[in-house]
């Protein structure tokens, strides 16, 4: 049983949890950034970016969140996670934690009136995602080692780079468990290959 | 194939909002500070509650410049109040953008006996309740999100602790019935037999549910937190203190460790003085904003 962490400072943080107990594995809301240690992947979850950049700093979370990423291990972002992953915001002259080479538009899709659900072919995953988007940002550029995972309307929704995993969807508002799932089977590839190092 | 404006969308944008605070707001400048505080959302209003009852008369929706002025200053979740029941201005705060509508009775009541049909809307709304009965009816019209009302614009916590914990009680109450005793209740409570239904199966309102009215320090929100609310508004506690920036810190702080006492003794140091308070009994009938609906 693998043990994954979920960032809990602000938040869909407990709907992931569960997700990942419906997988079968250990969840572990992360509070404090001593907790990491104890996980062999990571979810940063829906909610406010800014929210959550302001309480990563004050909690000097920085550091650990970009060790954690830099050691290899796992890290799935949702939404506002995707944001936090990115090396590029367009529009803003830095980013967050910088760890996932690619540019994210924020709110790309408009105001909340403007968000939407849809059905969604993930590559690998499942032909029919029930997708819901909330203020949604996408990515805008991805580079060549990244994969596509998803697009909607032309726009990439879902990529992964290594061992960095980004949707622009809530995966943790559907009872849908595939895209969790896809992710613990990233979280094991990348544990054996860490143990094998 | 998309939808817009579905169940899920818009309460899953509640959703995205737990374990934060929303700030009321009366402008840019104060907007900028409270997203820079690290609110989830701003709530952008003409006047805060506690000014709103110092001046008494009809309180309206906010005047669109500066609903506007306030969506163009930040990119978190920009709210605002529209009064019970009135449909016209919740249409105008849909058109203009809004993210989310608080039906609220801090302002002075369109209608005297229906609220808004919110399934109406693609726009969600929150909307207040003080007890399981009126939370389920809200639910019933489509509110997406919940707040305890507490007394807004009090700085006095005791009413949205009342509130929160009957909510609680009501839940454990409802989650022990038989289904004919639920029917009698949703009969006695004038509430959806269905909505209950679906309470009983999941121990959980199926919207969030957060604190408001009469939050005034960190303590206060991390009060609120452990009684079971999902985050926090804060109206007049903030710009109606001493040190606003501080304090607004202080209160995001206190709403995601709210039991990390040393971390909240720490936030409550040298805040200056909180807003000033006003005891319950010193409110006459109509000073009660809590019961302009049911």
């Amino acid at each position: 049983m693998l043990k994954i962490g979920v960032l809990g400072l602000q938040g869909a943080f407990r709907e992931h949890k569960q997700s990942i107990e419906a997988c079968g594995h250990e969840a572990l809301i992360i509070k404090k950034k001593e907790q990491l240690q104890e996980v062999d992947g990571l979810i940063l979850p829906g909610g406010e970016s800014t929210t959550m950049r302001r309480l990563i700093e004050r909690y000097d979370f920085f550091e650990a969140l970009q060790q954690f990423g830099q050691s290899g291990k796992p890290i799935f972002g949702t939404c506002a996670g995707l944001i936090l992953l990115a090396t590029n915001i367009q529009g803003q002259d830095d980013a967050h934690l910088k760890l996932m080479d690619m540019v994210v538009a924020r709110n790309a899709f408009g105001r909340q009136r403007e968000s939407f659900e849809t059905k969604l072919n993930i590559k690998g995953v499942t032909d029919d995602f029930e997708a819901v988007f909330i203020r949604a940002p996408y990515i805008a550029e991805v580079k060549e080692d990244t994969e596509v995972l998803a697009t909607y309307d032309g726009k990439i929704v879902a990529a992964q780079q290594k061992h960095y995993l980004a949707a622009a969807f809530h995966p943790e508002l559907t009872d849908d468990h595939h895209l969790v799932q896809y992710f613990i089977e990233m979280v094991k590839k990348y544990k054996l290959k860490l143990a094998a190092h | 194939m998309s939808n817009i404006g579905t169940d899920r969308v818009k309460r899953g944008m509640a959703e995205m909002q737990k374990g934060g605070v929303i700030m009321d707001v009366v402008n840019a400048e104060q907007a900028k500070i409270a997203e820079e505080a690290g609110a989830v959302a701003v709530m952008a209003l003409e006047r805060v509650p506690a000014d709103i009852r110092a001046a008494g008369g009809v309180a309206r929706m906010a005047d669109p410049t500066i609903v506007e002025e306030v969506m163009n200053a930040v990119s978190i979740p920009v709210m605002a109040k529209a009064r019970i029941g009135h449909i016209v201005e919740a249409r105008v705060l849909e058109a203009m953008g809004v993210d989310y509508i608080d039906e609220s009775e801090v302002l002075t009541p369109a209608d005297d006996l229906y609220h808004i049909n919110k399934r109406d809307y693609t726009v969600p709304f929150v909307c207040g309740c003080r007890n399981l009965g009126e939370a389920v009816r809200r639910i019933g019209e489509g509110a997406s999100m919940l707040r305890t009302k507490g007394e807004p614009g009090t700085g006095n916590i005791v009413e949205a602790v009342r509130h929160m914990r009957e909510v609680q009680k009501q839940i454990k109450e409802v989650s022990n019935m038989a289904e004919d005793e639920l029917m009698v209740y949703a009969k006695e409570n004038g509430a959806s037999y269905e909505v209950l239904l679906d309470i009983r199966e999941s121990g959980r309102l199926p919207v969030v549910n957060f604190a408001a009215g009469g939050i005034a320090t960190p303590a206060d929100a991390a009060l609120m937190m452990q009684l079971g609310a999902d985050g926090v508004f804060v109206g007049s506690g903030i710009f109606k203190s001493d040190q606003p920036e501080k304090f607004a810190k202080s209160i995001v702080e206190a709403t995601t460790h709210y039991d990390d006492y040393e971390l909240i003794g720490k936030l409550s140091k040298g805040l200056g003085t909180a807003m000033p308070g006003i005891e319950m009994s010193t409110l006459t009938d109509t000073d009660r904003m809590q019961d302009r609906s049911e």
